[in-house]
């Protein structure tokens, strides 16, 4: 007797052959950004975490543990559950190597542990990440969605959240240490997951985008509307985790603002308009700077600030200038 | 080049049109989305290489998205380095406006820096993404004050 289920056999990749320019774009851009935790100095950040009082050693423990959560989500389910609705073979080779990070990022933090911290702090930081409501919401808003037969995009709007916006409350605290001057091995460390992460959110988001165009308006507008009320959701969780951890150390407000500034982001990363306004959006300069570091906020129309500088050095060398 | 006004003036209202905008924006559509929200007359490069935009006539703005890796190779769009490449353009640049992600550290909105440092044109602004109403505002605002900069250099 025949088999019933027939094995479906994928392509051969031919990537000679593109349907979306974009795909090679993006694989480009994740091989060549390529990183390991070994090539952070992580070590040298023994001494300032020495500095840290106790309470505020707990906290950044806690907010890593949480940031784990959120990477071996994205590397175990996130990833692989948008790849049967890919488009191309491209985009899902373009997934696998972003699941394959997440995997990386995830234990990143375990680097930072095994470096700073002692065994029975990181075991009780684990068990905290099993035990918190709010942590364990999120992770279940997120999962509800990624479960298997739901809607595709909506999956991509969960996995663009996640990427965009619910890494944001964790990442504030390295940039905040950063800022101060400390941990800033760590820091190094956080600004390579953070760069991945905004290729990761916004390259979904692009999926997202060419899906959403060729829809009719009442499925747009569903998607939309859905898009905005998981983010509402998520928001509220967000709002709490961001209480509990950071009300001690009076940051609480500062991280919220971080938070509505990365909600917009991750609503334009989809080609959606922002939803929180300027002025609860506008992050504290020292947060910014810490995030970009080197790369002065130009403003030549207001006439403040450093204007135009010629000749600081940059990567001009590319072969297409004539000139 | 500046429209000069019917009563004699020649000052900033009647110039308020001639300054224009060159963007490139990739199929993802965040800096078409901000030039769209600046209601003034904006050329798109195109995306495809194999097409050009023609010469523009007037002086303009560029406004260009970066997307540099982790070195900093390839912060500029090859259809902007294209469009640039062509010397009539250059001449007619007056600045350049970037945009890019915070997240990507220090390469943020490199491309602006790229261009203003290649064509010796002041790097006006840079925004995030798709920009906000903030630098909606103040894009707009810097617009019209070089506008009318240039015509009182131009007459």
């Amino acid at each position: 007797m025949k088999d019933v289920t027939e094995t479906k056999i994928p392509r051969a990749i031919n990537w000679n052959r593109l349907q979306d320019e974009k795909d090679l774009e993006v694989w480009n851009r994740l091989t060549v950004n390529f990183w390991l935790p070994e090539k952070v100095p992580l070590s040298n950040d023994i001494q300032s975490w020495a500095t840290l009082k106790d309470d505020e050693k707990e906290l950044t423990i806690r907010v890593f543990t949480g940031l784990t959560l959120l990477d071996t989500i994205q590397n175990t389910v996130g990833a692989p559950a948008l790849m049967p609705d890919a488009v191309t073979p491209h985009e899902e080779a373009v997934l696998t190597n972003i699941a394959f990070m997440e995997a990386v990022h995830a234990r990143s933090y375990s680097s930072i542990f095994s470096t700073l911290c002692s065994t029975k702090e990181i075991d009780e930081a684990f068990r905290w990440s099993e035990e918190n409501p709010h942590l364990q919401a999120k992770a279940k808003a997120i999962l509800d969605t990624y479960a298997p037969g739901n809607d595709p995009l909506k999956r991509k709007i969960a996995s663009v959240f996640l990427e965009s916006f619910l890494f944001y409350s964790g990442f504030y605290l390295p940039m905040y240490w950063s800022s101060r001057a400390k941990l800033t091995n760590t820091a190094d460390l956080i600004r390579l997951i953070i760069r991945d992460e905004a290729v990761h959110g916004y390259y979904i988001g692009y999926k997202f985008q060419r899906a959403y165009e060729q829809l009719s308006e009442d499925r747009q507008q569903e998607l939309k509307d859905y898009a905005f009320s998981l983010l509402f959701e998520l928001y509220e969780i967000e709002n709490q985790y961001t209480e509990e951890l950071y009300d001690g150390i009076g940051l609480t407000e500062d991280v919220k603002v971080f938070l509505h500034y990365n909600a917009n982001k991750a609503l334009q990363n989809l080609g959606f308009e922002a939803l929180f306004p300027a002025e609860v959006s506008e992050v504290n300069p020292a947060i910014l700077a810490a995030l970009s570091p080197d790369s002065e906020n130009h403003d030549f129309f207001s006439g403040s600030g450093s204007s135009y500088v010629i000749g600081k050095a940059v990567a001009t060398e590319d072969e297409d200038w004539d000139f | 080049m500046c429209a000069v006004d019917a009563l004699g003036g020649g000052h900033s209202t009647a110039a308020a049109t001639t300054l224009e905008l060159v963007y490139f924006s990739s199929r993802s559509g965040n800096t078409h989305r901000f030039v769209e929200r600046l209601d003034r007359t904006a050329h798109r490069i195109p995306i495809e290489l194999e097409e050009e935009l023609a010469p523009q006539g007037g002086p303009f703005v560029l406004i260009c998205p970066t997307y540099a890796d982790g070195e900093g190779k390839g912060a500029v769009p090859k259809q902007v380095i294209r469009f640039l490449n062509v010397p009539a353009n250059r001449e007619a640049l007056v600045g350049v406006i970037a945009t890019g992600n915070r997240n990507f550290g220090a390469t943020y909105a490199l491309a602006g820096r790229i261009v203003a440092d290649k064509c010796k044109v002041p790097l006006l602004y840079t925004f995030e993404l798709a920009g906000t109403d903030t630098d909606i505002a103040r894009t707009r605002e810097g617009l019209a004050k070089l506008e009318r900069e240039l015509c009182s250099t131009a007459i």
